[in-house]
């Protein structure tokens, strides 16, 4: 792809320079029109498209590289990396299943979703995978890969991925999911796109995706073009710009993808499908690390991707006693305390109930920020919620904006206030409509 | 012999003072600093430790990024590193994470073959502009390293052999030895980064510039065109319909009124 300008239109006015968030465009001199210049294409160009539609006269346009040709023939299939961990698959494995399936059916009705297993011991797995959606199952088991190690499963996986030859393979974006990955792709030598957030193959629905969700321009696309390409969407610039990239010379393609950002499947009990013992080619002098142990650390588990409601607090609180009064809150709407990322460097409370785009992403039924002004990082991670409700003092911070109700006032009153009341909401309903 | 240690490090916008213009939806970089990435600087901070503990280690600073990333070598150097390197040409920019691994493993084996075997490769876990965690592993992948992401603690024996980190999960840690030479990629829960020492500041900084040339690196590997991933289309996300301000003359009011409209709403 490139961008290229028809010096013929362009009447070097440079409302090109001003869409881009690259710092792409520069001048040179011209003798076709009045301000004696046109626009020019630097390096820094990374063919976002922004400046296609900014231009007024016409004078941008996209150059497609030929697409469609039969390089890829032999890649086919979705494969679903199923995170294992102790015997237990990850939820984001069974998330990315779901994804996959529907994947794999907007490229064509033969195409299927693959689950892969990698460990030692774990045949009862592949029953889960097919009841959430798996057409098919890559068993790969050996006693060397009972723990997680990189180099033991770089391998292995890239040896199936040769053998058979997918055309996507997914990962949650685990701990393990974003070091297995990049080793992986790197071997293949094709392209990864990290902590995705939706994805596409067909144009038509990416098309729908952004008309529903972004300000982007859709009139550059065309809704039937025929490519399956994957179309993956992600957060660029710390939230602050999203980004969809493609991986249109290489394959396998892969992405990782936040926990809890796709839909599992509803589960069918019983749901069978095909099998695939792969005979792993792997040895001791393949593995260069030892996993001596794995601990589990002692504090409680703090489930925030599955909450409904979650009560988060921020620099707001002043102190770490102000999630005494958070616990409280969540302790009585049923929720899960979570918070921003200040208030975890401020040492307030655990790393492990972060909120943003370095902590967890969580879509609740509701999501309380008290004290939050609302960063674009902490957004990105929280701004699925369903239904937001910002208590703050600052009547104008982000997250005022941003929220479906917003209490301007101080936390330390609202909320007790609140907890005393919760418990009638009905009765407070029914009165304010007689 | 020396224990050498080479960190990579990036220099990046500081993201959590970037806006967008809300009229035209592009980012606003005028008086955007630079600075050193965060879990570079604890990348260095670990390697600092290490010659803070024996006289002989030498630390290698290795950044690819524009003339003015410079900046950043500086910055390093007047922490203790001894030396930094800038790998800077166009032939590089626009680089994926791909790319941006098969430049830094040329600039890594050129080192290499002039100051002989390193030891230790620290690369922070990922840069607060990207947040890939891609670059790390994929330079060890083709420098053929063995690789811990997620370095929360590490410990080297007398030996200076033998190594045991402790590499952070979701719910807890794993206990992982390895053997030199390795590639850790760092976190912030490794340590505390000092500051830039005063001697530091004003003493003698070895900093050298290398382009393409100079690392012998295969054009057909670096740079935009060869990257396999590329940008299809960016945009800024859709802002959110208004919401609406509870009022109430106190905060039992708002309180009140909040719970009705949650309950009006089906959402209680």
């Amino acid at each position: 792809m490139a961008i290229e300008i028809l010096k013929e239109k362009c009447t070097g006015c440079g409302l090109c320079f001003k869409s881009c968030p690259y710092d792409a465009f520069e001048f040179e001199p011209y003798d076709g029109n009045k301000l004696g210049r046109v626009a020019k294409v630097n390096a820094k160009c990374s063919f976002c498209n922004q400046c296609l539609t900014a231009c007024r006269f016409g004078a941008i346009k996209e150059v497609q590289t030929a697409s469609g040709d039969d390089r890829f023939k032999d890649y086919k299939h979705i494969w679903v990396y199923a995170e294992q961990r102790h015997g237990k698959i990850q939820n984001v494995a069974l998330e990315l299943i779901g994804e996959g399936r529907k994947l794999a059916k907007d490229i064509s009705e033969d195409t299927q979703v693959c689950a892969i297993l990698v460990g030692d011991k774990i045949d009862h797995l592949a029953q889960e995978c097919f009841e959430y959606g798996a057409e098919k199952v890559y068993m790969i088991q050996d006693p060397l890969l009972e723990q997680y190690t990189t180099d033991g499963y770089t391998k292995v996986i890239y040896d199936a991925i040769q053998e058979y030859k997918p055309e996507i393979v997914l990962y949650g974006a685990t701990h393990i999911g974003r070091d297995l990955a990049p080793r992986i792709a790197a071997r293949c030598n094709t392209g990864l796109t990290a902590d995705c957030t939706h994805l596409d193959v067909k144009v038509s629905k990416y098309i729908e995706f952004a008309k529903a969700n972004t300000t982007l321009d859709t009139s550059t696309l065309d809704p039937n073009d025929p490519s399956t390409g994957i179309k993956q969407t992600r957060p660029a610039f710390g939230g602050n710009l999203m980004a969809t990239i493609i991986c249109p010379n290489t394959r396998p393609q892969m992405s990782t993808v936040r926990p809890g950002v796709m839909q599992k499947l509803e589960r069918v009990p019983g749901a069978t499908g095909e099998i695939v013992n792969v005979k792993p080619a792997i040895t001791k002098d393949d593995i260069h690390v030892t996993v001596k142990d794995v601990v589990k650390s002692a504090k409680e588990l703090v489930s925030l991707t599955d909450a409904k409601i979650i009560c988060s607090g921020g620099r707001g609180l002043g102190g770490p006693e102000g999630f005494e009064l958070i616990k409280q809150f969540a302790d009585k709407v049923g929720g899960v305390v979570g918070s921003s990322r200040a208030a975890v460097d401020a040492g307030w409370i655990d790393h492990s109930h972060q909120v943003g785009q370095t902590g967890t992403t969580v879509k609740p039924e509701i999501y309380f920020a008290c004290g939050i002004s609302g960063a674009i990082q902490h957004q990105a991670g929280m701004s699925g919620s369903k239904i937001i409700v910002a208590i703050n003092k600052d009547p104008d911070c982000p997250m005022m904006e941003i929220a479906d109700y917003g209490i301007v006032g101080d936390l330390y009153k609202v909320i007790p206030e609140i907890i005393k009341e919760w418990d009638n909401a009905e009765e407070l309903y029914d009165a304010s409509t007689r | 012999m020396a224990f050498n240690i080479i960190v990579c490090a990036k220099q990046v916008p500081d993201t959590n003072v970037i806006k967008i213009n809300p009229k035209t939806g592009t980012l606003i970089r005028d008086g955007v600093p630079s600075i050193l990435n965060h879990d570079d600087n604890n990348a260095l901070e670990e390697a600092l430790k290490i010659k803070d503990k024996y006289d002989d280690v030498h630390i290698t600073v290795i950044s690819m990024g524009p003339p003015q990333a410079s900046d950043l070598l500086f910055e390093c150097i007047a922490k203790g590193a001894d030396e930094g390197i800038l790998v800077s040409d166009r032939a590089v920019g626009g680089s994926d994470t791909w790319a941006t691994s098969n430049t830094l493993e040329a600039a890594v084996r050129k080192w290499e073959k002039e100051n002989g075997p390193y030891d230790i490769i620290f690369t922070g876990r990922q840069a607060i502009d990207g947040d890939t965690a891609q670059v790390g592993p994929q330079l060890a992948e083709k420098l053929n390293l063995p690789q811990v992401s997620y370095v929360e603690e590490f410990h080297m024996a007398e030996d200076r052999k033998t190594i045991t980190v402790k590499r952070q999960l979701e719910d807890g840690y794993e206990l992982i030895e390895l053997q030199t030479p390795c590639l850790l990629t760092t976190i912030k829960e490794l340590n505390t980064p000092r500051y830039m020492s005063v001697n530091g500041i004003f003493g003698a900084k070895d900093i050298k510039v290398w382009n393409a040339k100079d690392i012998e690196v295969d054009l057909t590997k670096v740079g935009l065109e060869a990257s396999p991933t590329n940008v299809f289309r960016s945009f800024t996300p859709a802002p959110k319909a208004p919401g609406m301000k509870v009022e109430g003359d106190t905060e039992n009011e708002q309180a009140k009124n909040l719970l009705i409209n949650l309950k009006g709403k089906h959402i209680i």
